[in-house]
């Protein structure tokens, strides 16, 4: 294989893999945006979205009837979520609130495995990772739907918030809170709104990854692939999210396979941290976040 | 107020009544029972390979004690505490139990489940006196136990592992001198216990002229498109997988995409579990793995817990389908190791609850012969075993076992590691051990 076909390749790969880090990314962004609380429970809610679909299809219950129900149990999930934790704890410091979300995703992740078990389920969506040439090019045929998947769930998100009422109201909250409350917009009811959202963007996610690697505890560490997507797309803006899933994935794809024979390999997890290192360094809003000025 | 008062009175008189309560039956007991306290993880990231290890690992015991009335008459206190795979937590139970709890006599071994535990504890059990059972795991030179007194890596170091997957390979390629000029990959676990085997594959092929490629991923290896790639770039001969956890289905649904065949790589012991399979479906028809203790229910010993302990609603296994799987079966052989440590052991010192030291002369006279194995139920399941002060391992040999997409079917009887690689980079790397930490080798001459 000659080195610009393994490049492209490569590349490629990296490109498409990385939509699959966007999708988990774009759950934390919507409430992120529109709450301000990093969410740390997106994975556990990930996880008991995915094993609950799962666990509905061993049970014989045909894959429309078993994804409605996931749907609807997992919009009661985040909107009870919102209601009973979230709310109570309005105005409080970001640090409480993220020290909130971290307490409830060990509640959910014990939730999950204690009513659904512990066991590796696989799950299969139809479609087989298989190879698909390009000349030399192999492309797996599961990142190209992953991707069209996240391609299309990006522009529904895009049309919801510029298109729908609901969605210029989230926009006026996350712009400023207070004055969209001033006119008359309700913050709990906009709240609720992006959590049953975010939760059905993380089933979403956990039927892609849970694809992929088998549904089983591990789903709820995916969380640790969007974390350097979100520092490097801003955690406010859901195109950064794409596009920064998009550099993650196509940089640790080149860094593995040009930088890890030179510094002993393994370096695929580390490398996105140290990126995001650097855009911190650079640009500490991210590509596309919201840089907030403040009067003092 | 004053129904809060007698709340929480309430709740104290009743803290106090179980307290007392378990405190009385335990002391009660102390004099003719061994306490057993089990590190586990049946939450968390492994919880997978966890439930039915550990379930395994509680059957037997619960066989032991039930059915046979104990060891030689000495009932088992068995003890979990959930440590979710973390070594900081492994340790933190080892203190706070190895003087024993609630008046229990003292621990006289503990199984790490872990070989990130075992690391972490080595050093503390040399100064406690307690063994460390960790089959299949543990540090590869810890077999010297003239240098590793307290450790017991039983069965199956890293070292041996490699080192039959290696004469495998030989046996798939038609003979040892087939290996020459072949390209062997192994697909490792960036850790400590992926990197393990590195030393004895670096001098299997200085043996056998083959090259030695290593290529890591790094934790948790969710994604290894570029893992693959680099491998299908090399057009490896064979591939040896030593990966753990999700990485495991990953490596086999992304090695197949490149166009690997799944036929000519060879798990690990860690890399070859029905967990590890069924999440790679179909990409894991033909895939093989060490076996130092098969799949399967058809064993004698099977049979027995199957009627005295599934059947009579002793069993504590939630999900019955695991019986008998690869985890359930470490879990039971585990277990199984220990009874036979401290059946050993009271042979010299009585049939009471035993010390720390009692129990590393039981494990360090441990033999387990074809008769004994038939006696136990474990024929085919489990090696003959031949443990000694200088060789805690006492084994060495795995059987190949391959998924057909839906269960595991032993293709190999039992093949042994090279001992003649083996025993001289045992030697050295645990002499530099010694020489680094200042331990002075056993001299048996004078025990």
């Amino acid at each position: 294989m000659g080195f610009m076909a393994l490049f492209l390749e490569t590349l490629i790969g990296g490109v498409l893999a990385g939509t699959m880090y966007s999708l988990v990314a774009i759950g934390f962004v919507l409430i992120f945006k529109a709450s301000g609380v990093f969410n740390y429970a997106q994975g556990a809610m990930l996880l008991f979205s995915a094993l609950l679909f799962v666990t509905l299809l061993k049970l014989g219950w045909p894959i429309p009837l078993a994804l409605f129900a996931t749907m609807v149990v997992t919009v009661i999930g985040a909107l009870a979520i919102e209601r009973i934790v979230l709310r109570p704890l309005a105005n409080r410091s970001t640090m409480t609130l993220f020290l909130a979300t971290l307490g409830l995703s060990f509640v959910i992740e014990g939730l999950a495995q204690g009513i659904m078990g512990t066991e590796v389920h696989a799950l299969n969506l139809g479609v087989e990772d298989l190879p698909i040439f390009w000349g030399d090019i192999l492309i797996s045929q599961f990142d190209l739907y992953a991707a069209g998947v996240a391609i299309t769930l990006t522009l529904l998100l895009a049309l919801f918030f510029n298109k729908t009422r609901i969605g210029v109201s989230l926009r006026a909250v996350a712009d400023d809170a207070g004055a969209a409350q001033s006119i008359g917009i309700n913050l709990n009811f906009i709240w609720q709104v992006v959590w049953a959202v975010s939760a059905l963007v993380g089933l979403v996610a956990g039927l892609a990854w849970g694809a992929r690697q088998g549904v089983s505890f591990n789903l709820s560490l995916v969380v640790l692939k969007a974390l350097p997507v979100l520092i490097i797309g801003g955690f406010t803006s859901i195109g950064g999210a794409i596009i920064a899933g998009v550099i993650v994935g196509a940089a640790e794809a080149l860094a593995e396979t040009y930088l890890g024979p030179i510094v002993g390999g393994g370096i695929q997890f580390w490398f996105a941290y140290f990126l995001a290192l650097i855009f911190l360094f650079i640009r500490p809003t991210g590509l596309f976040g919201d840089a907030e000025i403040e009067r003092v | 107020m004053i129904s809060r008062i007698r709340k929480s009175s309430l709740t104290s008189a009743l803290a106090a009544v179980i307290v007392i309560g378990a405190f009385g039956a335990t002391a009660a007991n102390a004099e003719d029972t061994q306490f057993v306290p089990l590190p586990t993880y049946r939450v968390g990231p492994y919880a997978s390979s966890g439930a039915p290890w550990f379930a395994g690992e509680l059957d037997y015991f619960k066989y032991i004690n039930e059915v046979e009335g104990g060891v030689n008459g000495v009932k088992l206190d068995v003890q979990e505490f959930e440590t979710e795979y973390s070594p900081d937590r492994a340790v933190e139970v080892y203190e706070r139990v190895k003087d024993g709890v609630n008046g229990s006599s003292p621990m006289a071994f503990f199984i790490t489940h872990s070989t990130p535990a075992t690391y972490a504890l080595g050093p503390r059990a040399r100064q406690d006196k307690i063994p460390l059972i960790d089959p299949a795991g543990g540090r590869p030179e810890s077999l010297n136990g003239l240098v590793f007194e307290y450790e017991f890596p039983l069965l199956f170091t890293y070292y041996s592992q490699g080192s039959v997957a290696i004469n495998y390979i030989a046996q798939q390629m038609g003979g040892f001198e087939n290996l020459k000029g072949k390209k062997i990959v192994t697909v490792y676990h960036d850790s400590g216990y992926g990197r393990s085997s590195q030393p004895v594959m670096t001098v299997l092929a200085a043996k056998y002229g083959f090259e030695d490629i290593q290529i890591p991923v790094a934790h948790p290896g969710s994604e290894q498109s570029a893992i693959w790639r680099q491998v299908r770039g090399i057009q490896p001969d064979f591939v040896v997988l030593r990966t753990w956890g999700v990485g495991t289905p990953v490596a086999i649904k992304t090695a197949k995409r490149f166009g690997i065949d799944i036929s000519k790589m060879i798990g690990d012991v860690w890399a070859s579990s029905e967990t590890d399979l069924i999440p790679a479906e179909d990409a894991a028809v033909g895939y093989c793995g060490l076996a130092p203790y098969p799949a399967g229910t058809d064993f004698v010993i099977h049979k027995r817990l199957q009627e005295k302990i599934l059947d009579t609603g002793m069993s504590d296994l939630q999900d019955k389908s695991t019986f008998g799987t690869v985890y359930y079966n470490i879990g039971m052989v585990n277990a199984a190791l220990s009874v036979e440590g401290m059946r050993t052991a009271m042979q010299k010192f009585g049939n009471r609850p035993l010390t720390g030291d009692e129990m590393r002369w039981g494990l360090e006279n441990m033999k387990i012969d074809g008769k004994r194995l038939e006696e136990m139920g474990m024929t085919g399941l489990l090696q003959e075993l031949h443990v000694s002060a200088a060789d805690h391992e006492g084994g060495g040999a795995a059987r190949i076992q391959c998924w057909d997409g839906k269960k595991f079917n032993l293709v190999t009887d039992w093949i042994a590691g090279d001992a003649e690689v083996i025993k001289p980079l045992v030697a050295e790397v645990s002499a530099k051990f010694a020489a680094e930490n200042g331990i002075t080798p056993r001299d048996l001459s004078s025990e």
